[in-house]
């Protein structure tokens, strides 16, 4: 349980600084409304083609503002070396991982909560009959995303030129989690007349169970000085 | 590098001569294909190509593995040797795939399972590559990448996968049982020089990496 306890101090921590400086959480909601702009204004104003990519559009608007705040993960250490100080803390170093990928998780979830209604409104589909399917693929969807993007922050946040190796790393190895999203996300706003949007949730599912497994197990490694 | 040793030379030769051999029994000997015509001669090159590609990927899989447990830099020169050549190998893949998609589908290329996979894998590693680039200390330079090469390869099956289910399309891969005894033999001839080629350059290239390595740490002391 100590480890949990760890975690939960980590992400408590992380939540408050946020809540009081607001310095992701800003400029992660406008960005994503830009990225869904500049797409309306790429394909034009036919609202049935914006209709039927729309799904793609919300994954691709979501994957670039997660890359953002996922390259921030371990900002708040970077000055007079925290991170050294919480790897210098006793215990399993996994608690800085799940404190990190929890407090992804829910920055993550909370753009989107303001991202997906809005897309709605963009595209002029209405969201409401599907918003129990579409809350299932963002939470699976995000966890995904969030599961590896927690874990190639802290590989990559001593690197030279970590910004472009972060999304050169993650976008490959997300490829499940981007086509299950999308291909759900799509078929749920299309009605799933077939259930096959159960599919794409199980394939999220999967991925999600075998990167927690993994992640988990490889990041004491992965945070060796 | 210094003159090459006997087993590099013979290595060298044997890859040469086998190249050479599987070409002409390629391209001559064996009749052309009933249906593809010349164009299936392609697959003599092309999934060799994509045999060995495969095989250098996981060859970086468990030298990855083997270092992340014993921390031996040995390991992580085969793995990031492997990791480049498997590399070339994939492009190799890629761009005789396209010729032969050409002719045969009309397009270069298409969103295949196995070709979509094969684009993927090529991304995993040349960003493998990159880490490598980016990273000046050895020892972080090797565990990082080492790490890269492990979820790189797990995430392989799961990547084909999504992929197959995104695109039901595909047709299945050839068996020996729905080859001809030509066609069988002749790939084979030319998946052992493909072979023979990989290990050459595997051995020049895990040498030229033990001579950076040293000459990284010549330039270290000297600084």
């Amino acid at each position: 349980m100590s480890v949990l306890r760890r975690a939960w101090a980590i992400v408590w921590k992380d939540l408050l600084i946020e809540a009081r400086t607001k310095q992701s959480f800003n400029a992660m909601v406008f960005f994503a409304a830009l990225v869904l702009f500049i797409f309306s204004f790429a394909l034009g104003p036919d609202t049935e083609l914006l209709q039927r990519v729309a799904g793609g559009l919300l994954w691709v608007g979501i994957a670039f503002t997660g890359i953002l705040s996922l390259s921030r993960t371990y900002q708040n250490e970077e000055t007079s070396g925290g991170l050294e100080g919480l790897r210098a803390y006793p215990g399993d170093p996994r608690a800085i991982y799940v404190g990190k990928l929890l407090g992804n998780i829910v920055l993550l979830l909370m753009v989107e909560a303001i991202l997906i209604p809005a897309a709605g409104i963009l595209f002029q589909a209405n969201l409401w009959p599907h918003a129990l399917g579409l809350a299932i693929v963002s939470i699976l969807g995000t966890i995904g995303f969030s599961l590896v993007g927690t874990f190639y922050a802290a590989l990559t946040v001593n690197l030279r030129a970590r910004e472009v190796m972060l999304p050169l790393l993650l976008f490959p190895a997300l490829v499940p989690v981007l086509l299950g999203a999308v291909n759900a996300t799509t078929l749920i706003l299309e009605g799933d007349l077939m259930g096959e949007a159960v599919v794409w949730l199980r394939v999220l599912g999967a991925f999600d169970i075998i990167f927690f497994v993994i992640c988990i197990w490889i990041f004491p490694i992965a945070l060796e000085e | 590098m210094g003159p090459r040793t006997t087993v590099e030379k013979t290595l060298g030769i044997l890859a040469l001569l086998s190249m050479l051999v599987g070409s002409y029994v390629g391209l001559v000997v064996v009749p052309a294909d009933a249906a593809q015509g010349d164009v299936q001669r392609l697959m003599y090159v092309h999934v060799p190509a994509a045999w060995l590609a495969f095989m250098a990927f996981f060859i970086v899989f468990v030298m990855s593995v083997l270092y992340l447990i014993q921390r031996d830099a040995r390991w992580d020169r085969v793995a990031a040797s492997s990791a480049e050549i498997g590399v070339v190998f994939t492009v190799v893949t890629l761009l005789l795939g396209m010729m032969w998609g050409k002719p045969t589908w009309g397009v270069f290329w298409t969103w295949d399972p196995r070709l979509t996979t094969t684009a993927i894998l090529l991304a995993i590693y040349v960003g493998y590559g990159a880490l490598r680039s980016f990273a000046d200390d050895e020892e972080k330079r090797a565990r990082w990448s080492a790490i890269v090469g492990v979820i790189g390869f797990a995430n392989v099956p799961i990547v084909y996968m999504s992929v197959t289910w995104w695109r039901t399309l595909h047709q299945p891969p050839s068996s020996p049982r729905s080859v001809a005894p030509d066609i069988l033999w002749t790939l084979m001839l030319n998946l052992a020089a493909f072979t023979l080629v990989y290990a050459y350059l595997m051995v020049r290239r895990i040498r030229l990496a033990k001579l950076d390595g040293e000459l990284e740490k010549r330039m270290a002391y000297n600084a």
